[in-house]
């Protein structure tokens, strides 16, 4: 039998439906992979046994007007699974294991897929190169010593090896795009509220958005039409009908306005990104499109708003994670606060325990005014840009990373210049708007770079339009050697 | 009006403190599911039985608003004349506790759903109106149990996340009779609502009571304590009465009042400080990423104060004008809704005064005596209106009714079976009485000649004895007229 996992999910789910392949077939191929592949460190949970009975299920007794017939999937491992360890890479939640199921993975398996296992994760999603995870770091595959980027870096990782045909990640400042970048993936951050954050380990609520991680911009389509939609039990779920992107999907942008936001070439910027943003130009001037030079004069303080935003409502969401009701509780203390305070110390990483800090400092009285409402103001001005910027522009094209993949431990002692990472990704998330990554060339290190494409409210498929026409004329390439098999 | 007596004063050595009260009322929402799950709120289930994945904060679940709270929390700003705001949000308000599970309270700070309002209480001196802050919707936390285990503290999750509304009074109160009247009235206007059962014993009612004194005619307000979580009316009056005394003492004694939250033993009497202002929590408010802004509907509200109920100040005008009542007669009767609606379903077929005060009286007392609530009684309106209907038509006299009405404030048994039963059907044959009277007379021969050579008084001794006699059952009217004639 050929390999089939180095085809994209849209392949397999035609070779599945035109019944050249089983759904069991296709299990044990990726199965195999993960096997070999666990020097990448990228399953947190592995549920092997599950994936092959619900293989079994769907041969048997198959449904091929699914979107997602029989595919085996692999998801972050902050989507709350029923009866499978969900742990947001923590030791709080090691053996952490519910009794329901998040609604975007509710929403994939009602389309025919089914659980291949928990993908690594930074600490409840706060990191920018998965170096956080209580179950240790994940390898980039494009490169042994470096790092997937973050937070969902299990996921990119393990698509770009091959582990899974598409996999979901989360992205509160860009913790889809910049591991997509990072390893030569696609990777979407819809809108806020287009996907349910019902059953997802929170991490900031106002900016966290689940979506989907590919190999193509096709893919993307096809898992954003499956995982999204309006949810009763998420408040800022967005009740509108489902769109039938894949459907859509064009590579004709002719006349379509794109904006290129000044703010976005920030001082010490490697030229190989400069190069790459002018590709991105070159290409969709090419197709048709319209480059207009913006300006989004607050970008500046989107990281700093970002880095009050997010820890305030991490500092208020982690707070449940007290050692009363479930998950880790140490068994030092003599008193309920010695308790709460080991179980705390104990439980949580370094990251995690310096935002919940940094959260409990700026909503402190007297410090909350000066920080936390400011903050909001200026998120308020940074949403104010990009609606200005959208009366004249149909889409913003930046690049999606300041760098491409660094080496492990290489920023692990520098939190700000970690942070600096999420520079081009959080104005999206603080905006609410949506945004996504794709891969268009690689550095003279041979490692991949991705653009990143931002659109209106709802904007998604316009945006996977011009992914999907960059894709088509870039001839981005993954030079992946499967260095781990040998 | 007696300005002086009514006053309530702290005497202290260097003269009269007056006693300045604000309440923060916490009124459980009456509704069958939780302010943000749909999880029960029946109250003494078996303790973790009523307790969703939201109400224990487990990973990822979210809030989603129950409409219904919405709706009840609107009706109650209604009822208390209350400034309605179109928006308002919910904040987490953050602290650290086992009974909390998702470590911070969902409540309302800075725009709460219900703005100033106002409440009219009917005291003995008149009435007094009593300024409304605010009434914001919040979760309940659950319940630390201490005493089960001597090692251990268990949590029970059933009241966690039950809506409450926070309704907090201006500090118009000056004593603990108005805070009496206060939260009678508050209750009462919320049980015409049906927003809230005011049921202390339950906790679905329950304050924090904040005290301060002052020189008697000053005007500017002294530190105040904060009393936390009193659940009865009688404990709220014996706290401040205990709070005010200390106060006074204190300062008297040259030491200044710390602002701080004190908690009310209700065993020993007195109040014990919890914690001082330095050691307040800083509860770090910020409005919940995870639930929009509450933007209400002004139809929602428009229809919701169409369909409003009757409340009692409006009863109690109508009773006075429609039904000629005392506004005594009709506070005592508005009070209840229960026992407004018992009074009129009475009247409908039964005389207005009688009703009046055999209800004000008679039942009440029986009432109290039992305990129990005017829906509880044995006595339903349909045998009231019978036995009202008996004394009025003249079947059986004044002092027979309160021996039937003794028999059914036990049994809830029809009067008129009682009255026959008993043989206390009104003699009203002339010729019998007339027989029995004359009987009477020629055994008192000695009496009859003393009244007729002048002694009056002995009158009534004879219609003491025509009722004796008769077992109370003759005609009292009928009796004077015969013996009148008789002794002629």
């Amino acid at each position: 039998m050929p390999d089939i996992t180095n085809k994209s999910l849209t392949e397999i789910v035609d070779l599945i439906k035109k019944k050249e392949i089983k759904s069991e077939e296709v299990t044990n191929s990726y199965i195999n992979n993960i096997k070999k592949g666990k020097k990448l460190n990228s399953f947190i949970t592995e549920s092997f046994d599950n994936a092959l009975t619900k293989s079994k299920n769907f041969d048997a007794n198959p449904n091929y007007e699914l979107l997602l017939p029989g595919v085996p999937l692999a998801v972050k491992d902050l989507f709350c699974t029923n009866g499978i360890r969900t742990t947001a890479g923590s030791k709080m939640l090691e053996n952490f294991v519910p009794s329901y199921e998040s609604t975007v993975t509710s929403n994939l398996w009602s389309e025919g897929a089914f659980l291949l296992g928990k993908l690594n994760c930074d600490e409840y999603a706060m990191g920018s190169s998965n170096e956080t995870s209580f179950f240790g770091n994940v390898i980039n595959p494009v490169k042994e010593n470096t790092v997937p980027g973050g937070s969902s870096g299990g996921s990119a990782s393990a698509l770009a090896a091959d582990f899974t045909p598409a996999t979901i990640g989360t992205d509160t400042g860009g913790s889809i795009r910049q591991p997509a970048s990072f390893t030569g993936t696609v990777g979407l951050k819809p809108t806020y509220g287009l996907c349910s954050r019902w059953g997802i380990v929170a991490f900031a609520s106002s900016l966290d958005q689940a979506g989907p991680m590919t190999k193509t911009v096709s893919d993307c389509a096809l898992m954003l039409q499956a995982m999204s939609g309006f949810d009763l039990k998420d408040s800022t779920s967005i009740n509108k009908k489902k769109e039938n992107y894949s459907k859509k999907l064009t590579k004709d942008i002719k006349g379509l306005k794109i904006g290129i936001p000044k703010e976005y070439r920030v001082s010490g910027m490697p030229n190989e990104i400069e190069e790459l943003w002018e590709k991105g130009k070159k290409i969709l001037k090419e197709e048709g499109a319209e480059i207009i030079d913006i300006s989004l004069p607050h970008t500046e303080y989107a990281l700093p708003t970002y880095y009050i935003v997010a820890p305030a409502e991490a500092s208020s969401n982690l707070a449940r994670y007290d050692g009363v009701k479930y998950g880790f509780r140490s068994s030092k203390g003599s008193n309920l606060i010695e308790m709460y305070e080991n179980t705390r110390s104990e439980g949580f990483g370094d990251e995690v325990k310096r935002r919940i800090l940094i959260g409990t400092y700026v909503l402190s009285s007297g410090y909350y005014d000066a920080y936390y409402i400011k903050a909001q103001k200026v998120r308020q001005l940074i949403k104010n840009d990009f609606d200005n910027a959208f009366t004249k522009v149909d889409a913003i094209l930046t690049p999606s990373t300041p760098s491409a993949a660094f080496k492990i431990g290489e920023k692990k002692d520098d939190p700000i210049s970690m942070y600096l990472n999420d520079i081009f990704t959080v104005p999206a998330n603080l905006a609410g708007i949506p945004a996504m990554s794709v891969p268009i060339g690689h550095d003279k290190n041979n490692l991949p770079l991705g653009l990143q494409l931002i659109g209106k409210t709802l904007g998604e498929q316009t945006l996977l339009n011009l992914a999907f026409s960059m894709e088509s004329k870039s001839n981005f390439k993954q030079k992946i050697i499967k260095w781990w098999e040998k | 009006m007696s300005e002086d007596k009514s006053k309530y004063l702290i005497d202290g050595i260097q003269g009269k403190w007056e006693v300045v009260i604000g309440l923060e009322v916490h009124a459980q929402v009456s509704s069958k599911s939780k302010l943000f799950s749909g999880s029960s709120t029946t109250f003494g289930g078996d303790p973790n039985t009523q307790v969703s994945l939201v109400d224990s904060a487990f990973p990822g679940m979210l809030p989603v608003i129950n409409e219904y709270c919405i709706e009840q929390a609107v009706k109650t700003g209604l009822g208390i004349n209350a400034q309605i705001n179109s928006y308002s949000v919910f904040d987490r308000k953050n602290y650290f506790y086992a009974d909390l599970p998702q470590g911070y309270q969902i409540s309302q700070f800075k725009n709460p759903i219900v703005g100033e309002g106002e409440i009219t209480l009917d005291l003995k001196t008149g009435t007094k109106n009593i300024g409304i802050e605010r009434l914001h919707l919040e979760q309940d936390a659950g319940k630390s149990i201490h005493d089960l285990d001597p090692s251990n503290t268990f949590v029970d999750l059933n009241r966690s996340g039950i809506a409450l509304m926070e309704i907090v009074s201006k500090p118009d109160l000056r004593s603990p009779d108005e805070v009496n009247a206060y939260v009678k009235k508050l209750r009462s206007i919320m049980r015409y609502l049906g927003t809230c059962d005011g049921n202390m014993q339950e906790g679905s009612l329950r304050a924090d009571v904040n005290v301060s004194v002052r020189k008697e005619g000053d005007k500017k307000l002294g530190t105040r304590c904060e009393i936390k979580n009193v659940n009865s009316i009688k404990f709220m009056q014996m706290a401040i009465d205990h709070e005010a005394r200390r106060q006074v003492e204190l300062i008297e004694s040259g030491e200044s009042i710390v602002q701080e939250t004190r908690l009310f033993d209700t065993k020993k009497n007195e109040t014990r400080s919890m914690r001082s202002k330095e050691d307040a929590h800083d509860y770090r408010y910020f409005p919940d990423p995870d639930l929009l802004p509450l933007n209400l509907d002004k139809n929602l509200i428009e229809k919701i104060k169409k369909n409003l109920p009757e409340l009692p100040d409006q009863k109690k005008e109508r009773f006075i004008k429609d039904y000629s009542l005392s506004t005594y007669e009709a506070n005592v009767l508005v009070s209840e809704k229960e026992v407004a609606a018992f009074f009129e379903e009475v009247i409908k077929t039964a005389d207005k005064k009688l009703a009046t005060n055999w209800i004000i009286g008679d039942l009440f007392a029986s009432l109290n005596e039992k305990n129990i609530s005017i829906s509880e009684s044995p006595i339903k309106a349909k045998e009231m209106v019978s036995l009202i209907n008996s004394i009025s038509s003249g079947l059986i006299s004044g002092r027979a009714a309160k021996e039937v009405f003794e028999v059914m404030k036990d049994t809830g048994a029809n009067p008129v079976k009682i009255i026959e039963e008993k043989g206390l059907k009104q003699k009203s044959d002339p010729k019998e009485l007339e027989a029995l009277i004359d009987k009477i007379l020629e055994e008192n021969k000695d009496k009859v000649s003393q009244y007729k050579s002048g002694k009056d008084k002995l009158f009534g001794f004879f219609v003491g004895q025509a009722m004796k006699v008769s077992g109370g059952t003759a005609n009292p009217q009928l009796v004077n007229d015969i013996l009148k004639n008789k002794l002629k």
